[in-house]
């Protein structure tokens, strides 16, 4: 079976102009060759630190952006070969949740306006009667109530503009949503709410994400594959039990050491990532990781790492990593422990909301 | 804990269904400055509209009788050199004087608007070239701008807007244009697109609609400009054409007999003042009352 979405070799450079005649004086590599599939009914996590580049790969999956190289293959077709017109078409399958419900809802339309303009715009809804009777059970299924759809969005909370946010990328009932960091810009009590609601929409509709995010304790939670960028590139992917209990990549260890631990006293040794990330404009030759790996070696300021997949779906882009001593003497016994009750809480307080809720 | 009520009862918003619209009035109601400018602006309105009804004479039938009479009960205002009485001259005037700021600053609306979101939106070249027009016509004052373009068109009320509005079109197109390069990054205006909107609809139903508070500001105090500039091209003799009355031309007229009958400069030079500061507090207090980032 061919995947969902398919993605080769993305790469998008922003031209950086300087001067008062605006001459390019450089490229920052936002995303510099990114590789991914996607199945139907999937969830893809993106995670890294940012500026890594993943929410340019949300976007230029999306052709919210325009990449500089690359394919984005949807259901076997070339997107970024399609006219403008072609791919406005092809929007009524794939949609996007944004950051900021803040920002990402016109001000200035009413909910029922906002919800119903997809309908109107791919034609799924012909009379003005459908039109509403769709948008009033749009709202119900993100647990709002009909009668919401004469309001703007000023007068719902954050929590609940996600889930009009929500709304809208269902609206058109999309195959693929691009949400990026849905929750990162939420409170911790909302952010397993919005969370839960995005499951439970994908177990009714069976439309897969690519969830981008920095928050592993939220990705272990929803994602069923994992991709870690680091400064444009891919440096690991695996599924997320593999993953969180077999990381290779030493960026992806530092990752899950970092993961903040609820107990203050609970000791343990982290592998810390020290420096910041380089810049993106002039990333540094080798594996990009080499400036903070405290398992540098000579070779990795020359060479650059690919993606081996070692055949299992376990990708790793630093060939030293069977060299590394295992990651559980990296974070201390007590930490990792830690680690695990606290993600066994979480998805225990997920648990139980779901069982209430149905 | 919340998290229990999912995922049918998200809690409920407060009731306050208010639009955008009914938030800034409510706010603009509070603003003294702002509601006494409202008012004067419907007052003069009403009184241009309902000008033959208020008008106690006709405003150009002259009386030799009556000339450059001081006000007096029969004359409220007094009387210019040929007999006619000074109030129902302003009555009938401020017909001129607000059409004057109404039509121009329809007519910079209408043509500035358009480009000024076309050259935002669009950038590139188009941008390129429509601002360095505005550039152009903005480095040429205002007011000899519009002088020249009223003496090319030909001396009459009509030309006079028409003069007046191209003049103020520059201003729109610049800020229409920095409203819609600053609205066109919003994540709402990308969620538009992802959504599947085409780029006409995201200009026209996402980014106008919310740089509309902007541009009213702007048009409120283009109106008082405007009226200033009638009554220039007017004393000028550019604007409204003799015997019909305009305050400019009333000016005009009156600056022949400023020591021997002060009333008949001081009323339209009044007239000129009040309705200027009206559309001026009315544009300061819209400001206020449609600024997002006050409560």
């Amino acid at each position: 079976m061919s995947p969902l979405l398919e993605v080769q070799g993305l790469a998008k450079h922003f031209p950086v102009k300087r001067g008062a005649f605006g001459f390019v004086s450089g490229h920052v590599r936002a995303v510099d060759g990114v590789d991914f599939h996607l199945g139907a009914g999937e969830t893809l996590a993106i995670v890294g630190e940012s500026g890594c580049g993943k929410s340019t790969v949300g976007r230029l999956v999306l052709r919210l952006l325009e990449p500089t190289a690359g394919s984005v293959r949807f259901d076997g077709e070339d997107l970024l070969v399609l006219s403008e017109s072609g791919m406005r078409a092809r929007r009524q399958r794939m949609q996007v949740i944004f950051q900021d419900p803040y920002a990402s809802l016109n001000p200035r339309m009413t909910v029922g306006a906002m919800l119903g303009e997809p309908l109107m715009l791919h034609g799924l809804a012909t009379s003005e009667a459908t039109r509403r009777a769709r948008v009033g059970e749009l709202l119900e299924l993100v647990g709002l109530r009909p009668e919401h759809a004469r309001r703007y969005p000023h007068e719902f909370s954050g929590g609940q503009r996600q889930r009009l946010a929500i709304a809208r990328a269902l609206a058109v009932e999309p195959q693929l949503i691009v949400a990026d960091e849905p929750v990162s810009a939420l409170d911790v009590s909302i952010q397993a709410q919005v969370i839960n609601l995005m499951r439970s929409l994908q177990d009714r509709f069976g439309m897969a994400y690519i969830f981008i995010s920095h928050d592993l304790a939220v990705v272990k939670h929803i994602a069923d594959r994992i991709a870690v960028m680091y400064l444009g590139k891919i440096v690991e992917t695996a599924t997320t039990d593999e993953l969180f209990r077999n990381p290779r990549h030493p960026y992806t260890r530092a990752l899950l050491s970092a993961v903040p631990l609820p107990d203050p006293t609970a000791a343990r040794e982290r592998a810390l990532l020290e420096g910041d990330i380089p810049s993106a404009m002039n990333p540094p030759a080798g594996c990009r990781f080499h400036t903070r790996c405290r398992f540098v070696r000579e070779s990795c300021r020359v060479d650059v790492p690919a993606l081996a997949d070692d055949g299992s779906g376990h990708a790793t882009a630093c060939p030293w990593w069977p060299e590394f001593p295992p990651a559980r003497s990296l974070t201390e016994g007590s930490g990792q422990d830690q680690d695990r009750i606290r993600l066994a809480r979480l998805q225990a307080a997920f648990v139980t909301t779901q069982t209430e809720a149905s | 804990m919340t998290a229990t009520t999912l995922p049918n009862a998200a809690p409920v918003a407060d009731a306050r269904e208010e639009n955008p619209w009914a938030r800034a009035w409510r706010r603009l109601r509070r603003r003294k400055g702002a509601m006494f400018g409202l008012v004067v602006v419907l007052l003069f309105v009403m009184v241009a509209v309902a000008a033959p009804l208020v008008a106690p004479y006709d405003p150009i039938a002259t009386s030799w009788s009556a000339v450059r009479k001081p006000p007096s009960w029969a004359h409220w205002l007094g009387t210019d050199e040929v007999g006619r009485d000074v109030l129902s001259r302003i009555i009938w005037g401020a017909r001129a004087s607000l059409s004057a700021g109404l039509v121009s600053v329809g007519i910079a609306l209408a043509f500035g608007v358009p480009l000024g979101l076309l050259a935002g939106y669009a950038g590139g070249w188009i941008d390129a070239l429509l601002s360095r027009i505005v550039d152009a016509m903005l480095a040429v004052p205002f007011l000899i701008l519009a002088i020249a373009l009223a003496a090319f068109l030909g001396p009459s009320l009509s030309n006079a807007m028409i003069a007046i509005g191209i003049t103020a079109t520059p201003v729109f197109i610049r800020l229409t244009r920095g409203q819609t390069i600053a609205a066109k990054v919003e994540d709402y205006v990308e969620a538009a697109r992802a959504v599947g909107n085409p780029h006409w609809r995201i200009a026209l139903r996402h980014v106008l609609p919310n740089i509309v508070p902007p541009l009213l500001v702007q048009a409120s105090l283009a109106i008082a400009g405007a009226i200033i500039a009638e009554a220039a091209l007017s004393f000028l003799g550019l604007g409204q054409q003799p015997p019909s009355p305009s305050w400019g031309s009333m000016l005009n007229s009156a600056q022949r007999f400023i020591a021997q009958a002060p009333w008949m400069a001081f009323w339209p030079g009044f007239a000129i003042f009040f309705a200027v500061l009206s559309f001026n507090l009315l544009g300061d207090g819209l400001r206020d009352a449609l600024d997002p980032r006050h409560k």
